[in-house]
């Protein structure tokens, strides 16, 4: 079964965009947190994707109405907690992927969302055809 | 539910059987299909099926058995009827199902050598990812088998609200992949902890009603320790869940003593003792005797030792108030809380006098963080009376009766202690 590990933060823009530009220099990108939290997943064989998104701020919506298509600046929903990335594990229940959620080095003050995919619907054939 | 011959008690045992049943059901289905709500209506029916059948034939030398069989065939019946045409049947379970060969299933059913599924139930209805006035609902239904309109009437919720919550949660633990199983090793300390607090929340809504007119919400105890039960016959290794059942069943011995003929509570230290049920208070402590050989000592053992002191002692005056004090100073330790320095304050103002009790109590009223905890201000009543400061006490009385828990209570509170309007 798969499961999004959906990682929001209250970070700001500015403070994302500082945070960002410090683990770019890093000196050492061979280990770190996540990293290792990374690595740990991919040689359990339970890593199905991973993704670290620009943050919200900068996100451009397509509003789709009736009257028709509308491309805004923004995202979706201003809110606090912004979802800055998320990763993709298959494993065997609810449990196994709490497990991988709370093995990860997240910050005070981040939430990690775990949500179960839905399998065995019909457009999911063309993923594999 | 069909009467038994011999009458009401008759059809008392058998509606208890029945339910006994219908967890055990509803658990192997749901382990085995991984969705509470198929689980639920292929048991219905195969309860159904049993009421007509078994008043035509005479009930099975294994009805346990011959309920999993059949409910088991009316699922499979259910999802190939439903399969092609129904959206929500997930095609991959329903392979799943339509092909599982039956027949261990039934083997094992007929014989009597099914497992016991009921923990894995227990574990899934009390799962965290719950919310907990959830999880209370989910182990009442499924575990227990009360109907939805029973729990709806005991927690006074409308029968709809609680019967939308039930589809939500079922869906919840269908669609998050929520396992009816035993946890891993390393999460079964923290789900057992869920299960007992969820099964005491059960014993204390009951406890904590009590005047007349409230009998469903007073079944409630009886509920909580008839689970208490199973997860003691399940798990007969854990300490804490040992002393959650003697816990209840010490609490409980005090029932009939603990509201008046008039329907007024009546505080322990005036309770007839001799209207306390003598085979719960044996049982109680005797399950606590098996459970302190054992481990160190949890919060349910302790709150359980204290209790059995109050059962076990001849009067209030001539309790081992000492003794209680230190089981109350241990309890603070494992898990500090004001309301247990409450009731520390009192034993130790019966064991060492008011102005002992009151240095503990003070600095509790003093915080303010329960200043709306009536029990708080009775206790301070209580010990300023026993100091010897009646004037102040009845400032602590009037406020005692303000925060009440229910309206009998404050009556009560009302009548010894003067209204103070």
């Amino acid at each position: 079964m798969k499961y999004a590990l959906l990682i929001y933060s209250q970070t700001t823009a500015e403070e994302y965009a500082g945070i960002l530009a410090a683990t770019r220099q890093a000196a050492d990108t061979a280990h770190g947190p996540w990293v290792d939290y990374t690595r740990a997943a991919r040689e359990a064989g339970v890593l199905a994707g991973a993704e670290q998104l620009t943050h919200s701020e900068t996100a451009t919506s397509v509003r789709v109405s009736n009257g028709g298509q509308v491309i805004t600046d923004g995202p979706f929903m201003e809110t606090k907690e912004h979802l800055l990335g998320f990763y993709l594990v298959d494993v065997e229940d609810l449990d196994a992927a709490l497990d991988w959620a709370q093995r990860m080095p997240a910050h005070p003050g981040q939430t990690v969302e775990v949500r179960a995919a839905l399998s065995g619907l019909p457009w999911q054939r063309a993923l594999t055809e | 539910m069909a009467a038994g011959p011999d009458g009401v008690a008759g059809a008392t045992r058998l509606e208890r059987a029945f339910r006994e049943e219908w967890g055990a059901v509803v658990a192997t289905l749901a382990r085995r299909l991984g969705d509470l709500q198929a689980a639920e209506d292929a048991a219905a029916e195969a309860f159904a099926a049993a009421a007509a059948a078994w008043a035509r034939d005479g009930v099975p030398p294994n009805p346990g058995g011959w309920l999993t069989v059949t409910a088991w065939r009316k699922a499979v019946d259910a999802y190939r009827a439903g399969g092609a045409q129904t959206a929500s049947v997930d095609p991959q379970l329903l392979g799943q199902v339509t092909a599982a060969p039956a027949a261990d299933l039934e083997e094992q059913a007929m014989t009597g050598t099914l497992g016991d599924d009921r923990l894995g139930l227990i574990f899934a209805c009390c799962h965290p990812a719950l919310a907990e006035e959830v999880r209370v609902a989910l182990t009442l239904r499924f575990v227990a088998g009360l109907t939805t309109r029973e729990i709806a009437a005991a927690f006074v919720v409308p029968e709809a609200t609680l019967a939308q919550r039930l589809v939500r949660a079922k869906r919840k633990i269908r669609e998050s992949g929520i396992k009816f199983g035993v946890p891993p090793q390393h999460r079964l300390a923290e789900r057992l902890r869920s299960v007992r607090a969820v099964v005491y929340l059960v014993f204390n809504e009951g406890f904590a009603s009590g005047g007349d007119g409230e009998l469903i919400r007073r079944d409630l105890c009886e509920e909580a320790i008839w689970l208490g039960r199973l997860l003691g016959r399940l798990f007969p290794e854990d300490g804490e869940t040992a002393g959650l059942l003697a816990l209840m069943l010490l609490h409980q011995s005090r029932a009939a003593a603990r509201v008046s003929a008039d329907g007024r509570p009546v505080p322990l230290a005036e309770q007839d003792r001799s209207l306390w049920d003598a085979a719960l208070v044996s049982e109680g402590v005797a399950v606590l005797d098996r459970a302190l050989t054992r481990h160190g000592p949890g919060p349910y053992q302790l709150q359980a030792a204290i209790a059995a002191l109050h059962g076990q002692a001849g009067s209030f005056e001539s309790t081992d108030w000492a003794q209680i004090a230190l089981l109350y100073g241990a309890l603070a330790r494992l898990d500090p809380s004001p309301v247990v320095e409450v009731n520390r304050a009192v034993a130790v103002g019966m064991a060492d006098g008011g102005l002992a009790g009151l240095a503990v109590l003070v600095p509790v009223v003093a915080a303010g963080t329960l200043d709306q905890y009536g029990p708080l201000h009775a206790a301070h009543g209580f010990l300023l009376e026993k100091a010897g400061y009646p004037e102040r006490a009845r400032g602590a009385w009037a406020r005692a009766a303000e925060f009440a828990g229910n309206a009998a209570l404050r009556d009560e509170l009302l009548r010894r202690h003067g209204d103070p309007l």
